[in-house]
């Protein structure tokens, strides 16, 4: 084997699937020098990818999982390692056979063939299974079986081949040299080896590298247990490694997958066994591998007891035995999503961790495109490691999360649902008075944010009807009729919104300037005291984020940006900023917390709070400004995002409170309510056709698609420029359209209310298909109460992107008809804006 | 039908390498995971082919945990369990033969005499090759050491053992004690009906008869890995002669 080398263009450590797939692509890109390094032999070092079950179902509710998953396969069948045997998910409740209608929704919009069949359907194909355990299934035929070990092999052989790879198996890495905030050297058992950029791609074991640089990869390792059943003679008669679809039995939380001759039962259903990277056994430890660890039967007994109960003739076959049992390693991450990219701590380390074989290959290809061309083809926002808050990154937080939602592996997680785990983290400092309004809280970032307010309940009485209010349980789970009450409370007279999960920095000195306007799409040139909302585009002209930006002097421009996202905003900004240090970047996210005053009364209560000019001619849209609140400073910013008259409030932390109530003190005689995010962040947008980083806005969204094209750009230049003049010279592939639902009765009568997903289709039930190949979808879906409707969000072919056209929206599995209603930004409420102009 | 009692021992498995508890007191299987040793699961798979319809005691004397080996044993073909609840830290050979009898004594006393007692040859942790013969011992009874198959007929057992010199042939009237060793019968894994069955079947949790009062354990050291010795053999075509050498000298080649 080869000896290690002193350097390298990139170091790649890990030699299972995510670096072998990634290596493989690296090359493909033109990378010329690069070293992987495993501390375990080839071909299988012991991480998770040798005793991976190797299945893939390609359906997933996330469409970045879809994506990549499908291209993940795409690149299995290229290497020749992948046997299709078709998969079923089997119901054995009433309430499983409605998630796996909701599942059909999810495999029409990403394109994946699915269809809900009977129990014959699934006794034909899978005749050793019990009919009358279940009531009926979902077929997914494109399901299949891959090598993933040959795969890796293969992919590095062709990475050899190009004569860019050096492969250093049986080294372990025992040091991460880094200098001034970039990585320099890996140091390991046989010496060090320089590197201008390392990927760790070590799987359960990435948060201890990780920590050796001073980064951190926030998974944990847990244990997926799996037994191996056989020889079954069933199985032993037919030829190859799969010849039967894989059952995933998903009320009892397990599948059962042929191997051969034997039957291959693995759980999602035990209590959460969470280890720490540093406990794994070393090689010479282990029994069997680092990452197959004894075997807790205990666990395992009740599955095995509804597993035989599903297939009793096969696994209670004469002569067939449990003959392999493991408690196998894999990655958890605390929000189910992976770690990949840069890590913010230390420039030049990468992270490709937490990836299952089902998204090896296709995630390998995205990150290695971000390494090489700065972006991949299919937008990673939700894996990026630059999410994570501090909170986020501990490992109490981590195994808090993910012992959690272990169990929901194979759960019915409804699209809303809260963790109940590491909550009360980020506590605004309203947070007393919003609990004593009766504020149901949802977790965004860490931050408690009142979702509604139940003091607010008397007003679903006032509005009645126009609260919309929701029949089915699913539909109405996670939801109040009090969000739509305070939504038209607040058109009425006035809300008081908190926003304190905003993120938010400043950009300053010399050349803080040239910085911002070379990230923002808007002219940042302005005059201080000037308010801009802005995209941020990659240099394909994708978005990297919505924000706004405030020039708050000739030197310093504050960005303000959404929780969720923010620290990747912070990133990107922070990555942009001039070498010679002409500016700097200042955290601001827990100096402020944000208050939004709007609606039609807003401008009248904040005039009995100050002295100050709020006329809309004293204060004007668009504008930002220091604000006297009695004893009280606070930058006041006269900007919208839920269409009313009114301010964003940035206040520093420790006032919060005092500014909080005596608004609501003062808007007490003007009807003044507090709403939640539930108005703020759905029903106010729609409305107003105000689009979503992370739901219409994303790297593989462009300005022309979402309707938000310009006339003119700037004359600065700015990252994306080339792209969006290309862009606007060309017809787009798919049109952003606002659509509403002209009715909501299902065939059983109950009214029903997407939540966001779901595929449109024609009223004939056929499917769409835009420029890019994809199927339109629903992005955001929501109540727009003042307009008395349910308005989807969606990308449209362009041909079907037109007002007025009548359309379908499929909806556990029933149709129900849709119009467009905007095929661009204009809002359904209020089109002139005149509310925000205060002249409505 | 044969009534028999088998003895194991929860033991770390010992296929990696050995790792020891934090004070030295005991052997670590954390990372390996516990079982119980190959003579023991030979002398379970002996146990019921021999029984009969006879019942097929497991016992083991040890913590609570030593409750998954039991039905380990129990899903492959034991009727039923017994487990001396004790802390066996400090515990001898005499101490543990001690409770063994005791168990099998008031077994007898309550109307299940064992006609056929089988411990493993050696425990896999400590190998003390003691247990067995003071059982014996302390029940009068007689005792074969190193036995890989077992034939009843009638009050007449049969056992067999492969010595270094030829295969050992015994004949024992029972009630007696044996001790096995592997590689006479294949241990068979549990099917998933074996499995459920355990899990199911009765185990009875019984006092420890008293403290341990012969030689017993202090701690336990592992000795510095013997340093590994490569020798090139040569390059190419060229090694191949010595190659063939080599497999010869390990029996893989004739």
């Amino acid at each position: 084997m080869a000896e290690l080398p002193a350097r390298a263009q990139c170091v790649v450590i890990g030699a299972g699937i995510v670096g072998n797939s990634l290596v493989y692509h690296l090359a493909e890109l033109g990378w010329t020098d690069i070293v992987q390094l495993d501390k375990g032999p080839l071909p299988n070092p012991g991480g998770s990818t040798g005793h991976a079950s190797n299945f893939i179902f390609p359906v997933d509710h996330s469409r970045e999982f879809a994506d990549i998953t499908l291209d993940s396969m795409k690149q299995y069948k290229e290497l020749g390692v992948f046997t299709e045997s078709g998969g079923y998910e089997v119901a054995r409740t009433e309430e499983r056979m409605e998630e796996l209608r909701r599942r059909m929704s999810s495999a029409k919009a990403w394109g994946i063939p699915a269809e809900i069949v009977d129990p014959d359907h699934v006794v034909e194909k899978v005749p050793f299974l019990d009919k009358d355990q279940i009531i009926g299934a979902a077929w997914f035929p494109t399901v299949g079986v891959v090598d993933s070990l040959r795969a890796g092999t293969i992919m590095r052989e062709r990475a050899i081949d190009k004569g860019a790879l050096t492969v250093v198996p049986n080294v372990e890495v025992t040091g991460m040299e880094v200098v001034e905030g970039r990585i320099k050297a890996v140091e390991t058992n046989q010496g060090r080896i320089e590197a201008d950029t390392v990927v760790i791609a070590c799987g359960v074991w990435s948060p201890k590298l990780a920590r050796m640089a001073g980064a951190y990869i926030p998974l944990t390792p847990a244990v997926h247990q799996m037994i191996s059943v056989g020889p079954c003679p069933q199985l032993a008669e037919r030829p190859g490694e799969i010849s039967f679809p894989i059952v995933r039995d998903m009320d009892t939380l397990c599948y059962e997958r042929q191997h051969g001759s034997d039957m291959e039962v693995g759980s999602y259903a035990h209590r959460a066994i969470l280890w720490d990277p540093e406990d794994i056994p070393t090689i010479e430890q282990a029994k069997l591998s680092p990452t197959e660890l004894p075997f807790t039967s205990d666990d395992f007994d009740p599955q095995l007891e509804q597993a035989y109960e599903l297939m009793p003739e096969l696994l209670g076959a004469e002569g067939a035995e449990i003959r392999y049992a493991i408690n196998g390693l894999l990655s958890l991450t605390p929000d189910g999503y992976p770690i990949l990219g840069e890590t913010p701590e230390v420039k030049g380390l990468w992270s490709a961790a937490a990836v299952w074989i089902k998204e090896g290959p296709g995630t390998a290809r995205a990150v290695a495109e971000w390494m090489t061309h700065g972006n991949p083809e299919i937008d990673l926002g939700h894996s990026d490691i630059a999410r994570f808050y501090p909170h986020q990154k501990t490992r109490g937080h981590v195994k808090a999360r993910t012992g959690e939602s272990f169990i929901k592996t194979y759960g019915i997680v409804h699209p809303s649902e809260q963790y109940t785990s590491a909550r009360n983290v980020r506590l605004a400092p309203m947070h007393e008075s919003q609990k004593a309004l009766g504020a149901v809280f949802y977790e965004t970032a860490g931050w408690e944010r009142p979702h509604w307010y139940e003091s607010n309940a008397g007003l679903v009485e006032k509005f009645g009807e126009a609260c919309m209010p929701r029949a089915h349980e699913w539909d109405a789970r996670w939801w109040s009729p009090i969000i739509n009450a305070e939504h038209l409370q607040m058109r009425e007279t006035a809300a008081l919104v908190d926003l304190s999960a905003f993120a938010m920095f400043d950009i300053v000195g010399p050349k803080a300037l040239e910085t911002v306007q070379h990230v923002i799409v808007a002219q940042a040139d302005v005059k201080i005291g000037r308010v801009v909302y802005t995209p941020v585009l990659d240099s394909r002209g994708g978005f990297r984020s919505d924000l706004t930006v405030m020039r708050l002097a000739h030197d310093r421009f504050r960005v303000v940006t959404g929780g969720a996202h923010g620290m990747a905003d912070l990133k990107w900004f922070a990555d942009r900023l001039p070498a010679d240090g002409g500016a700097a970047l200042i955290d601001l996210t827990s100096a402020y917390t944000t208050i939004g005053l709007w609606g039609p009364n807003a401008r009248a209560i904040l005039e009995s709070v100050t002295k100050a000019d709020v006329s809309h001619a004293g204060f004007p849209f668009g504008t930002c400004r220091d604000l006297e609140i009695g004893n009280l400073m606070v930058l006041a910013s006269r900007i919208s995002y839920v269409g009313e008259y009114g301010w964003e409030l940035y206040v520093p932390m420790e006032i919060g409170a005092a500014v909080w109530e005596r608004l609501l003190e003062a808007g007490k005689e003007h009807g003044l309510i507090p709403a939640g995010i539930g108005v703020y962040g759905t029903t106010g947008r729609i409305e107003k056709g105000y689009r979503a980083y992370g739901y219409e806005l994303d790297s593989e969204r462009t300005l022309m698609e979402t309707g938000m094209s310009r006339a003119k750009w700037k004359d600065q230049d700015f990252i994306g420029k080339e792209a969006v003049i290309a862009q606007a010279a060309q017809a787009p592939q798919a049109i952003l359209c606002s659509l509403t639902v002209e009715d909501h009765t299902s065939a059983s009568g109950v009214k029903r209310y997407m939540l966001g997903g779901e595929p449109i289709v024609r009223r004939d039930g056929s499917i769409l298909t835009d420029g890019h190949g994809h199927h339109p979808y629903v992005t955001t879906a929501g109540s727009a109460p003042s307009l008395g409707k349910h308005v989807l969000m969606a990308f449209l072919p362009p041909e079907e992107a037109v007002v007025g056209n009548e359309l379908a929206v499929s909806y556990m599995e029933e149709l129900y008809p849709v119009v467009v209603a905007a095929n661009d930004a204009t809002p359904l409420f209020d089109p002139e804006n005149k509310r925000i102009r205060g002249l409505a | 039908m044969t009534n028999v009692l088998v003895c194991i021992k929860r033991v770390p498995d010992p296929t990696g390498e050995v790792v020891l508890t934090a004070d030295g007191s005991a052997v670590d299987g954390r990372f390996a995971g516990w079982t119980m040793s190959a003579h023991e699961e030979a002398a379970v798979e002996i146990a019921t082919q021999v029984a009969d319809g006879g019942t097929v005691t497991v016992l083991s004397v040890g913590l609570a945990e030593a409750e998954e080996q039991l039905r380990s044993a129990l899903a492959v073909g034991a009727t039923d369990a017994v487990l001396v609840e004790t802390d066996t830290l400090g515990h001898g050979p005499a101490d543990i033969a001690e409770e063994i009898a005791a168990v099998v004594r008031s077994r007898e006393a309550g109307g299940t005499a064992y006609d056929l007692v089988l411990l493993g040859n050696d425990a896999a942790d400590t190998g003390d090759f003691q247990v067995g013969v003071r059982l014996a011992y302390a029940l009068g009874r007689p005792v074969v050491t190193g036995i890989q198959t077992i034939a009843v007929e009638g009050a007449t057992a049969t056992f067999k053992g492969e010595g270094p010199d030829g295969t050992e042939v015994f004949e024992l009237g029972m009630p007696c004690v044996a001790t096995v060793l592997e590689g006479g019968v294949s241990p068979r894994y549990p099917s998933v009906v074996g499995r459920m069955k355990a899990k199911k079947a009765p185990l009875e949790t019984v006092a420890a008869v008293g403290a341990s009062k012969g030689a017993g354990r202090v701690g336990l050291r592992v000795p510095p890995p013997p340093p590994s010795e490569v020798v090139v053999l040569g390059e190419g075509a060229a090694a191949a002669p010595k190659v063939v050498e080599v497999l010869k000298q390990l029996g893989v080649l004739s």
